[in-house]
């Protein structure tokens, strides 16, 4: 009783009114307009044609397998790359501290100014990447207007933009690591190898799942730098769930994006919210 | 000198040699294509410029009737007000959420962390703003950003408050303070330090979100700095010196916070991230 009485709900009052009418309840009537033809004026309801619509239709059911692919490899590589980047700015070299604002450093950088940077950079005749590939005799590579390569080089940018969050959230796991461990573990004779294997990896797991619902989720979402990058094509080669939701908007088919907005909420909490029940209960 | 030493300065080297590859390079890109002229812009070399053209600058922010100025102005303005109001409102939800546990506050608490994962439903937003007469409006948009950063704000409110005692508040009732002048003078001072992670990290997403404003917030008079960038992409497609010229302007006021702030930054990402 006395918690409730100093602790008064009404704390909580300007936060849940903004947070409620502005994402909670969206959320809620996206399932009825999902459902429907919709104008903001006029709505019909049509029941699933909308949902039928994105798994028949080419380009957006191609963008439901593209944003798959671009969460899970993006996510992949940066799990990866982020862990032994970690894992070499924790050990001992020169140049620490400088070495990791370099990596950070992109993830202050919006997406757009990234976006122009690398389709500039990505340029089939013209651009840095391919001549330095041409400078060691290798044949230019069109990154972005290749069909089967565009989504990829999208994938690449967007780990150079993000892979600095993730090996951030590593150092820190590892430095949270007891040096005890290591200490017993090399009067055991294990090498450097095993170490990383046995002690290292097993202990910054909580570190690791943070990286892998975080980097997962955000690649679901991704929209920004796709949309500066390519607007999907060339294509669909590169067309995405978010970049579908914007183009019926702007098409004016507001059922259907709703539809996909939906679809892209499903799909978050089919694959990320048990992900993150199953990575937490083996936590410990 | 022994072995152990030599190891280290070879993993040094190569660090930074890879590091001025990968992550240098596309920022000295940037900067040097800025300051040439049209034709060796164009060439998108990496070479220094022939002769250092700062008129690009003067150019792009005459652009439009000083369109980027505006960006600027309305980016403030946003990132300005979303904040203090994320300032606020977080961190009395944050006191309460970790101060109380009763099923009224579990309730409240998986609500909110379903947002760190759940996309925002873009449409039915814009129709809720419709009837609330806030969509395309400034002050509409404050509130969207309000809202999709409560989250992380109240996360990061709530985690930081379980390290403040309780014992201090109870000196404060005893002089019989009511709840809300404690949380006021007591508790919110002591804040301090998440206050200013939120600030950082808000106003670094704010300041570069592009995807909101695209959806909530179009139209020529209230265009955002990330808006603007992006309607330049087709209007400079073949003067890439004033592209860059954009793209420095609008990364500048995160690389100044950049060089002020850098250890806070990293710090309050790591904590919001591995709390969240």
């Amino acid at each position: 009783m006395r918690q409730k009485k100093r602790y008064s709900g009404w704390f909580m009052a300007p936060t849940m009114v903004i947070f409620i009418t502005l994402f909670i309840l969206p959320l809620v009537i996206s399932f009825y307009f999902s459902l429907t033809v919709w104008s903001f004026t006029d709505v019909t309801f049509v029941g699933l044609e909308n949902f039928k619509m994105f798994l028949k239709d080419r380009a957006l059911s191609h963008s439901l397998v593209n944003t798959f692919v671009y969460s899970f490899m993006t996510c992949g590589v940066k799990v990866v790359l982020g862990f032994f980047l970690a894992v070499y700015l924790t050990s001992h070299i020169k140049l620490k501290r400088t070495l990791r604002s370099v990596v950070f450093f992109p993830h202050l950088v919006s997406s757009v100014a990234v976006g122009i940077t690398f389709t500039a950079l990505m340029h089939p005749s013209r651009g840095l990447i391919n001549k330095v590939i041409q400078f060691f005799g290798g044949p230019s590579v069109n990154w972005l207007g290749d069909p089967s390569i565009a989504l990829f080089s999208i994938i690449g940018t967007d780990v150079w933009k993000g892979l600095g969050v993730a090996t951030v959230i590593f150092i820190s796991g590892i430095q949270a690591i007891d040096r005890t461990y290591y200490e017993a573990a090399e009067v055991d004779g294990a090498r450097g190898l095993q170490i990383l294997r046995y002690i290292t990896m097993p202990l910054c797991r909580p570190a690791m799942n943070s990286v892998i619902i975080l980097a997962l989720v955000s690649g679901m979402k991704s929209f920004d730098l796709i949309k500066a990058m390519t607007e999907g094509g060339p294509g669909t080669a590169t067309e995405v769930i978010a970049l579908s939701v914007y183009k019926q908007f702007a098409a004016g088919y507001y059922g259907l994006s709703t539809a996909g907005n939906v679809i892209m909420l499903v799909v978050i909490g089919l694959i990320a919210y048990p992900l993150q029940k199953f990575l937490i209960s083996r936590e410990d | 000198m022994n072995k152990k030493k030599i190891r280290c300065y070879l993993a040094t080297a190569g660090g930074v040699i890879a590091g001025f590859f990968i992550f240098v390079i596309p920022f000295w890109f940037m900067l040097v294509n800025a300051l040439k002229d049209r034709k060796e812009a164009n060439r998108l070399s990496i070479a220094f410029p022939e002769s250092i053209r700062l008129e690009n600058f003067t150019e792009v922010i005459r652009e439009q009737n000083y369109m980027l100025l505006r960006a600027y102005k309305n980016s403030f303005i946003l990132a300005f007000f979303a904040i203090i109001l994320l300032i606020l409102f977080s961190s009395m939800a944050g006191y309460v959420l970790q101060r109380r546990s009763d099923r009224k506050m579990s309730v409240a608490n998986a609500l909110i962390l379903a947002g760190l994962m759940v996309p925002p439903a873009i449409m039915p937003t814009i129709w809720v703003l419709q009837a609330l007469k806030l969509y395309k409006t400034m002050p509409g948009m404050v509130l969207i950003e309000v809202a999709l950063h409560t989250p992380f704000t109240v996360m990061l409110y709530r985690g930081f408050m379980s390290s403040i005692p309780v014992e201090l508040e109870d000196a404060s009732y005893i002089d019989g303070c009511s709840g809300w002048k404690t949380f006021w003078t007591v508790v919110f001072p002591l804040l301090k330090p998440v206050s200013a992670t939120v600030t950082i990290l808000n106003a670094v997403s704010v300041f570069n979100d592009f995807m909101n404003p695209l959806y909530f917030l179009p139209g020529s008079k209230n265009v955002t700095l990330q808006l603007t960038l992006y309607s330049f992409i087709g209007q400079f497609s073949s003067s890439y010196n004033l592209l860059f010229a954009d793209v420095i302007l609008i990364v500048l006021p995160m690389l100044i916070l950049f060089f002020l702030l850098n250890d806070r930054i990293v710090e309050g990402m790591t904590a919001g991230a591995v709390k969240g």
